[in-house]
């Protein structure tokens, strides 16, 4: 049987979802001969590939590079997944939207205590930030959405096998919670 | 009391004359999904989550409010209704900031649980992402607009339950706000008793007790009728 091509992605978020997709254990093992993992925080893949099945994606759209990844996954996947409430909604990732960006930087990096960073190394080198953090169906077309802050694995392992039979992701009123 | 007939989802039942539909529906363990409504208070059909379609009217009829006819006939549920229930909990959750995971509320909210109910597993609308205060300057409470629904369940349990009418609303549209006295800090609030009514009825975590973290608000909705009960019996002992 081909195995399903599956990709992770770390956007805007804390990793948290990673963890809870870890937290399936033995659930992994019982797949692992399934699914081919073929980029994300997980994986040694620097470019996203082609023709990957499913795409879960954690996090909201808080930079540039963000969006970029997600436009390139997008294209290149067929089930794009909207993993966790930062994806979905854009929940704490997008509590800076009470604060411009200007203002923002402005108070985490100068108006705080300590010296300044002589140089603008980290101006130069860090994404540009969105002026609003956005969740992923603002920008692309998503297939399925698996809420929680993180979903809890039970989820993800619902979600997970629908994805491998091929069927639509279905999941229980309990499992739909946001939070 | 005099009985009618009515038809719900293609049964004949009968109700009281006076009834509303959504009591009608309830008796008949009929679920109708509701966010202002609440057992004890008088009814206001803000929400409009309990509409329901009656044969013959061109709109949907919110059922807390209209009263059960003889010879109607309701549809609690179609793919329409549904469709606007999640339309109404998705522009809710869009107009003010339901963090749900950094919530008092988490995991025992009215609101998170309707949305899952109805299957809104993402909002379709913008997040207006508005800058809402939080009035912590009451000793055993607060009040945080970021997660208020404007169900007024606060304000009609502490008129008509309370007597004390401390809050009240001010504004229209998405720019009302709950106030408690003629729009002054809770703390400043001479008519409040501190009595909790308000806290333990509100269905978000937009009333809470202070101290309280994330997932930490249970509250306990059942005193409402017990309380009502006993006051009826204690003015019946009187007359």
């Amino acid at each position: 049987m081909k195995r399903l091509r599956l990709a992770t992605a770390w956007l805007g978020g804390c990793s948290g979802c990673h963890m809870s997709l870890l937290d399936l254990g033995e659930f992994l093992a019982d797949i692992a001969g399934s699914i081919e993992l073929v980029y994300g925080p997980l994986v040694d893949a620097k470019e996203f590939p082609e023709n990957v099945d499913v795409a879960l994606l954690e996090g909201a759209v808080a930079n540039m590079e963000n969006l970029e990844l997600l436009q390139q996954i997008r294209e290149r996947s067929r089930i794009v997944v909207s993993f966790g409430d930062c994806a979905i909604t854009g929940n704490v990732t997008s509590l800076r939207n009470f604060f411009s960006v200007d203002d923002l930087l402005t108070a985490v990096y100068q108006a705080g205590p300590g010296t300044l960073p002589r140089s603008d190394e980290a101006g130069q080198v860090l994404p540009e930030l969105l002026p609003r953090v956005l969740p992923l169906h603002q920008v692309v077309a998503i297939d399925a959405f698996i809420p929680g802050c993180p979903p809890e694995p039970d989820r993800i392992r619902t979600a997970l096998e629908s994805l491998l039979k091929g069927e639509a992701v279905q999941l229980s009123e309990e499992q739909r919670t946001f939070g | 009391m005099s009985a009618i007939t009515l038809t719900l989802n293609e049964e004949l039942v009968t109700a009281r004359q006076g009834q509303t539909i959504l009591e009608v529906a309830r008796e008949h363990s009929i679920h109708i999904p509701t966010l202002c409504y609440l057992e004890g208070l008088e009814e206001m059909g803000g929400c409009r989550l309990c509409m329901v379609e009656v044969q013959g009217s061109a709109r949907p009829v919110p059922a807390c409010i209209t009263k059960a006819q003889e010879g109607m006939v309701v549809a609690t549920d179609s793919e329409t209704i549904t469709e606007y229930r999640r339309m109404i909990v998705e522009l809710l959750l869009a107009e003010r900031n339901h963090t749900c995971a950094v919530c008092v509320q988490n995991g025992s909210c009215e609101l998170q649980t309707l949305a899952a109910r109805l299957g809104v597993d993402h909002v379709r609308f913008d997040y207006l992402h508005q800058q809402l205060s939080m009035d912590a300057s009451r000793e055993r409470f607060a009040l945080d607009h970021n997660r208020c629904v404007l169900c007024l369940r606060c304000v009609r349990t502490c008129d008509a339950v309370e007597g004390a009418h401390t809050w009240d609303v001010r504004g229209r549209g998405v720019t009302s706000r709950i106030v408690a006295d003629l729009d002054r800090p809770w703390g400043e609030s001479v008519s409040c008793t501190d009595c909790g009514k308000c806290v333990q009825l509100c269905p978000t975590g937009a009333l809470f007790r202070k101290g309280a973290t994330v997932g930490e608000m249970v509250k306990e909705r059942e005193f409402l009728m017990r309380l009502l009960e006993r006051r009826r019996a204690i003015q019946g002992r009187q007359s």
